[in-house]
């Protein structure tokens, strides 16, 4: 398991696409955000889905997006956040 | 590519919210879903369920409702597993049909 992403921390999520089930949302792939909180560790849900035990537990966080970020054009106010669970494995941090 | 289930952020119309209740077959297969994942046994977990409904493709996907998603991808993953045979599960199929149309009922009757 790699060091823990402390809250605040900023992250990039993952621009990838593999094939094969991903719980990582497609609207969320590339785009930055912030560490809120570990939610805690579980099984890879990738890997589970093919009746494997997804061991080893991998990180999963709360990680918060601004709207502004995520849609072109967002209406909204500008603190407007969405937060979704993301695990470890999707997340790059922000230099 | 963002496949058929991944739709976050696409648009869409209204979404109907209210309250409905579900058809008896409907709650016996939300059932045999909770008895395949019972942890003490565990013959399927729910991350092959949704890997199985993402796996049956943008026609069968959108064709589909909810629950029939669920018994089509449970169906394939217990066959996957070798608990159930291909020629078992048809021919069970085809027991079941012909008591419904016996009985003067037909496929629509199961169907939404």
């Amino acid at each position: 398991m790699t060091d823990r992403l402390q809250p605040g921390t900023a992250v990039r999520v993952r621009a990838a696409f593999p094939p094969g089930h991903v719980r990582t949302p497609f609207f969320l792939r590339g785009k930055n955000g912030r560490i809120e909180s570990l939610a805690g560790d579980f099984p890879n849900p990738e890997e589970l889905a093919y009746g494997r035990p997804g061991l080893p537990r991998r990180a999963l966080y709360r990680v918060v997006f601004r709207q502004s970020d995520l849609w072109p054009g967002y209406p909204g106010k500008t603190a407007d956040t969405l937060v979704a669970d993301i695990f470890e494995h999707w997340l790059d941090p922000v230099p | 590519m963002r496949r058929i289930h991944d739709m976050g952020g696409l648009p869409a119309g209204s979404i109907d919210s209210a309250g409905h209740d579900y058809a008896p077959w409907e709650k016996r297969v939300d059932a045999i879903m909770r008895l395949l994942t019972r942890p003490d046994r565990q013959t399927m977990t729910v991350d092959e369920l949704r890997r199985g409904i993402e796996d049956l493709g943008p026609g069968a996907y959108d064709r589909l409702n909810y629950y029939q998603r669920w018994i089509a991808s449970i169906a394939n993953i217990l066959i996957e597993r070798g608990v159930i045979g291909v020629d078992e599960l048809g021919r069970r199929m085809a027991d079941v049909e012909a008591r419904w149309r016996a009985d003067g009922r037909t496929r629509r009757d199961i169907e939404p």
